[in-house]
């Protein structure tokens, strides 16, 4: 079913240097951390267009800005903390407030990011960037719907924020998934519960939908890979069908994903919800595999969620 | 555009800018007129003599840019702005008022003439370092202005990009400190001393250069020295005066964030309409 070990910031940095030879308006920015998030790819091909900026995450947002105001495309990036937490008030009136075109792409996201530990475990970046107005906030599902995504909001004139992790994880996406921006995928079909996961955990929710399946429950699995503007249509037809929903992020369950489900579904269709991500903790420093399953990022933990909600249907 | 105006032209069109920014912080019943008031030959020099600007054309890629770091001083841009032809001079009495585009703080996109969003301190740097960069990346000749206030220097991220600017040779970006010396809370000397501040810039490499910032002949001069840097960018520092040109305003913390009342309208008025031809 999966396929493909690979990391998503390798295929970030593939799209990039695609785009560097189809997109001459692009401008590469890197805060000394090229070589992790793999704009170096891009400055291989393009080293005129690409800017280090150093370690200044604030003075990269308001360059990105003044590039942008002169019609410029740009990429901004660096660990999701830093890209997200260090300049956020820089984001906001810089990038946000006058709606420039700054995609700002962040690797380093979630506690898979292991032994550095809880300062370059961002956890949080997902809910500070949804509450930006005029920001765009995606979570690709793996490395090739990174690659499709990062053309995507290449084409999109306005601010992205685009999260990924460090690690290699098993691909679930065909190697030529297309991306829209604020399109849903239904991955798997099913009549039980709506199973919704953004960014690496599509796979698990994918791996938690076969075991049930076995059991005789039907999961419908849902990639949201775009977690603002939601795609609320997808949403509400899916859990209208199910009767009840689960959500699966590497973040924190305040104000990510299963915040943006749960804000749509109590409006527009209310029935239970589970959310599976961290919870109002920081991480810490371990093995990958092992902190997903200390802070109950698993599998395992999915298929428990899902038994609850169904549960909890009346 | 008017480059026939001649230095008492520009020193006629500041009084005339500072008329206008009484005016309308008095009719908001707020706003910052202090820094507005000490700002104003430069902007004035700006917009009516040294920038290339077009209103009938205002996304024109080869014009000068203007970044107003110091946001808060926004009526005396718009004044400028309005001045110059972008919107009518009626218009100026919206100012902060509800359905308005003259925001407290000026917006990118809402008011014509206005290049980025500003009015959080210490970002205006950053922003004009974009511009220029993208100005040297596309061979184009234009140049980047920026105006900082004195005591938006305590930000570390103007030092972030004054590094920056020099690293990638911004000689196409001027940057003004507004040097009054004083802020909201008292003098800066008192609340984080900036001084020596030639020598800071001077030590993050910048061509310094020191002026009376109500002296239209030095700003300009200061500018065309200024043009002559093919390597580095410039800083002029403009020691000047808050609340310059209206008596009970000058050198007068209190009007840093407070509009006049009546009574010190009608004064204010009064002195300036005094001077203006």
């Amino acid at each position: 079913m999966t396929g493909q070990k690979l990391a998503q910031r390798n295929y970030y940095g593939k799209a990039l240097k695609d785009l560097a030879a189809s997109n001459p308006d692009i401008v590469v920015l890197d805060a000394d951390l090229a070589g992790s998030t793999k704009t170096s790819d891009f400055k291989s091909v393009a080293p005129e267009r690409f800017v280090e900026v150093g370690i200044a995450e604030q003075n990269m947002i308001g360059i990105a800005s003044g590039l942008a105001a002169s019609g410029k495309t740009v990429f901004a990036s660096t660990f999701g903390v830093f890209a997200t937490g260090r300049c956020w008030e820089q984001i906001r009136l810089a990038v946000a407030y006058p709606r420039m075109n700054v995609k700002i792409v962040a690797t380093h996201c979630g506690i898979s990011v292991g032994e550095d530990g809880a300062s370059h475990q961002a956890l949080e970046d997902m809910a500070i960037m949804r509450a930006l107005p005029n920001m765009t906030v995606i979570s690709p599902a793996d490395a090739y719907e990174a690659y499709a995504a990062t053309k995507a909001i290449a084409e999109y004139d306005g601010p992205v924020y685009m999260r990924m992790g460090r690690s290699e994880f098993p691909t679930i996406m065909p190697e030529d998934t297309e991306f829209v921006i604020g399109k849903a995928k239904i991955l798997k079909e099913g009549s039980d519960v709506t199973l919704v996961g953004c960014g690496q955990m599509v796979t698990n929710c994918m791996e938690a939908a076969e075991i049930l399946g076995s059991e005789g429950i039907s999961v419908e699995v849902v990639n949201m890979a775009t977690i603002k503007p939601l795609d609320s249509e997808a949403l509400v037809a899916s859990v209208s069908k199910t009767g009840c929903c689960v959500t699966a992020e590497e973040h924190s369950i305040l104000g990510g994903l299963g915040s943006a489900v749960a804000e749509c579904l109590c409006v527009n269709k209310p029935v239970p919800i589970e959310m599976v991500g961290t919870r109002d903790t920081f991480g810490e420093s371990g093995k990958p595999a092992d902190l997903m399953k200390k802070y109950h990022l698993t599998t395992d933990d999915i298929v428990e969620a899902i038994r609850k909600s169904i549960s909890r249907k009346v | 555009m008017n480059k026939e105006y001649s230095v008492a032209d520009i020193e006629n069109m500041a009084n005339r800018l500072r008329l206008h920014v009484v005016k309308m912080t008095h009719a908001a019943s707020s706003g910052h007129p202090g820094g507005s008031l000490s700002a104003a030959e430069l902007v004035s020099s700006l917009y009516f003599r040294v920038m290339n600007h077009d209103p009938a054309n205002p996304s024109d890629p080869d014009r000068d840019r203007f970044v107003l770091s110091k946001g808060h001083v926004a009526p005396v841009l718009y004044a400028a702005l309005a001045e110059s032809g972008y919107f009518p001079v009626e218009d100026l009495m919206g100012l902060r008022k509800i359905g308005s585009p003259l925001q407290g703080h000026p917006v990118r996109g809402k008011v014509p003439g206005v290049e980025m969003s500003t009015g959080s301190l210490g970002q205006g740097l950053s922003m004009a370092c974009g511009i220029a960069l993208a100005g040297k990346m596309d061979g184009r000749s234009y140049k980047t202005f920026c105006l900082l206030g004195d005591g938006e220097l305590q930000s570390g991220q103007n030092w972030e990009a004054a590094m920056f600017a020099r690293h990638h040779g911004l000689s196409n970006l001027i940057a003004f400190v507004d040097r009054n010396r004083l802020q909201i809370v008292g003098n800066t000397e008192d609340v984080i001393g900036l001084d020596p501040l030639p020598e800071k810039w001077r030590a993050f490499g910048w061509n310094v250069i020191i002026v009376d910032g109500h002296n239209v002949r030095q700003i300009l001069d200061a500018i065309d020295k200024a043009s002559i840097s093919k390597k580095n960018p410039t800083v002029i520092i403009m020691n000047t005066v808050k609340g310059k040109g209206v008596s009970f305003m000058e050198n007068n913390v209190g009007f840093h964030g407070k509009a006049c009342n009546d009574e010190e309208l009608a004064k204010a008025v009064a002195e300036l309409e005094e001077v203006i031809r």
